[in-house]
């Protein structure tokens, strides 16, 4: 066990040493970043002092390095366009996308399992055809398309929820519902899948004809196992969602790392993008080798075949 | 092979070619076949938009901005719906049929040229993995790795706002993301295969590796590959509107659906129906794509069925 953590700790280091370098790479090439900085309008000369004051005109590689040392050691560098510490600035923003993700999380969550339970139950009824179809309906509606109907219906002709903003906690209602159905459908299509295969294995027949309640084998027998697959699959939906955010981010203004990620695209604004980018990997990273390793601990099998 | 052998042969003493029997199979698939009607109708609607579209998408007319669509003549009563802008107008007097007709060659341009650079991608790397195994499939692997950790999104907003968008930017840097889940049915695959007997016996004839993978490996894992063609093509397509609708992907003044969502936006809740149209369109596309690889999974591997509407 010890060994296939060293091994997934040291792929996943891999892995984000290697898509940081990826974007840092990406994003310099594309864009002269003393321009950047010194903004429209400046005069040549301005550009070559700012190109030596910030170090532009280093190599790449000494760059790429020097930036990966300051985040070692917490730096993340400075915004060309605020002029803050790109820390401080995520700092602010970050917790209102955590927020939104958790929310949306536990909402896919709490509709996926017992609807995918009810499914694997009732299979073939009209509970199981009408989870199907909310799992497609779920997988064809791009989210903002439903964030933009939500808004329609419960923002402006029911007038129930803001529309904008990130104030109170009516404000997170849409955005969470809107995020979390994207992530619904595969949870709620594993849950199901996992309790027909369970509802069918010889340990839930046993427990009948020793005659517990179907209840008791459903929820404390067969659940139990069809779960772990579903937990590990929330955390990489997770990841997913932090990064899928910006969209529901912009359509409700809610100012979330998302939110900052566009604007700071828009103005060329590197050190916040880079840092974004990587953090946001960073979570996806961390979230599969959580899942992975929460795999492995419940599945011998997983372990030995080091796959 | 026509109807009525399909039909008419449920007895066994008249066994089927396979393929016969995927066709039979196919039509009596409900969800199959509604995705390949909507899809089969976009396609063509595409395809013919200069034939079709009753005006040019691009002119401007300012006495004729948001003019209602026609069923707000037979509902509401609006004076200003008319037969001559079936679907109305938008904020620059623009013939929202015409637009709608055009917009639809440009999400199906975007979902398969994607779809197919990624599928090059991915399934080149994942055959030689699954084939040579040992330091490739590691190489592979990371790759693969790496790539699921990228947040899709934020990096082709970076990328496509940096380097300037175009259609033919767009298509590539969402063709360079999206090859993962074909690398990974492709290598899972080639590894179950390369040790089959037909494999074995070419190679023993004196086959080239390149041939066994295109000729052996390749015919057998056709049918897995096409399914997620169909995945990619529809996730391409939603991430273009996606793109679209933030400001950063296709630019105006082209009519893709989801700048018409975004152009729409500042509007609907007025006039509702400027984004119900583009909305509804881009549904139902990525839907029949959705409904038709689900279709192809169930009727190709009819032991793992479980489409909505099988």
């Amino acid at each position: 066990m010890a060994r296939y953590l060293v091994q997934r700790l040291l792929l996943a280091l891999g892995v984000i040493v290697f898509v940081s370098a990826l974007t840092f790479a990406l994003t310099e090439a594309t864009v002269d970043p003393a321009l950047a900085v010194a903004g429209e309008g400046a005069t040549e000369e301005a550009i070559q002092q700012i190109r030596r004051q910030y170090g532009f005109d280093r190599p790449l590689v000494e760059r790429y390095l020097g930036w990966l040392g300051g985040i070692a050691s917490g730096d993340l560098g400075e915004s060309y366009r605020m002029r803050r510490p790109v820390a401080d600035i995520i700092g602010e923003h970050l917790p209102v996308t955590l927020k939104l993700g958790f929310l949306s999380l536990a909402f896919a969550i709490l509709v996926a399992i017992p609807l995918g339970v009810l499914a694997a139950v009732r299979q073939n009824t009209w509970i199981d055809r009408f989870a199907l179809s909310v799992s497609v309906i779920g997988q064809a509606l791009p989210n903002f398309l439903f964030a933009l109907l939500l808004i329609i219906v419960f923002g402006v002709n029911l007038r129930w929820l803001p529309i904008s903003g990130s104030g109170t906690w009516q404000h997170f209602v849409m955005p969470t519902i809107a995020l979390g159905y994207y992530a619904m459908p595969a949870l709620m299509r594993l849950t199901r899948s996992g309790m027909i295969e369970a509802l069918e294995a010889d340990y839930v027949r046993t427990a009948l004809a020793k005659g517990l309640s179907p209840g008791t084998v459903v929820f404390r027998h067969a659940l139990q196992n069809a779960i772990l697959p579903v937990v590990s699959l929330g955390a990489v939906q997770f990841g997913f969602m932090l990064g899928g955010s910006v969209i529901i981010e912009v359509v409700f203004g809610l100012n979330g790392l998302g939110y900052l990620a566009r604007e700071s695209i828009r103005r060329a604004d590197l050190p916040v993008v880079q840092s974004i980018v990587l953090l946001i990997s960073f979570f996806y990273v961390v979230l599969i080798l959580l899942a992975d390793v929460l795999n492995g601990l419940l599945d011998p099998r997983i372990r030995s075949t080091g796959a | 092979m026509n109807d009525a052998t399909a039909t008419a042969a449920p007895a066994p003493a008249a066994p089927e070619s396979p393929t016969a029997a995927t066709l039979h199979r196919m039509r009596r698939h409900k969800g199959f076949m509604i995705g390949a009607g909507i899809l089969a109708v976009m396609v063509l609607v595409g395809l013919l938009a200069p034939l079709l579209a009753p005006h040019d998408p691009y002119l401007q007319s300012l006495a004729k901005r948001r003019i209602p669509p026609i069923w707000h003549a037979w509902f509401y009563g609006s004076p200003r719906a008319t037969t001559l802008h079936l679907l109305g107008t938008d904020q620059l007097g623009r013939d929202y049929l015409s637009r709608m007709l055009y917009g639809a060659r440009i999400s199906l341009a975007i979902g398969l040229s994607t779809a197919l650079i990624s599928a090059v991608i991915g399934t080149a790397l994942g055959m030689l993995a699954g084939y040579f195994r040992g330091h490739v499939d590691a190489v592979v692997s990371f790759l693969i790795s790496a790539r699921l950790c990228v947040p899709l999104i934020l990096v082709a907003l970076t990328v496509v706002a940096l380097v300037g968008s175009s259609l033919m930017t767009l298509i590539l840097v969402l063709g360079l993301l999206l090859w993962d889940r074909f690398a990974v049915i492709t290598r899972t695959a080639t590894m179950q295969l390369a040790n089959a007997d037909f494999v074995l016996a070419s190679r023993a004839a004196g086959s080239s590796w390149l041939r066994i993978l295109a000729s052996e490996i390749f015919p057998n894992l056709a049918n897995a590959w096409i399914v997620v063609l169909t995945l990619e093509m529809a996730n391409a397509i939603v991430i273009e509107a996606a793109l679209s609708f933030l400001g950063l992907g296709v630019q105006a003044p082209l009519p893709s659906w989801g700048l018409m969502l975004a152009e729409g936006r500042n509007d609907m809740f007025f006039n509702p129906w400027i984004i119900a149209i583009p909305g509804a369109a881009l549904f139902a596309l990525v839907l029949a794509i959705n409904l038709l690889g689900d279709g192809l999974r169930d009727v190709t591997a009819p032991e793992g069925r479980g489409g909505a509407l099988a």
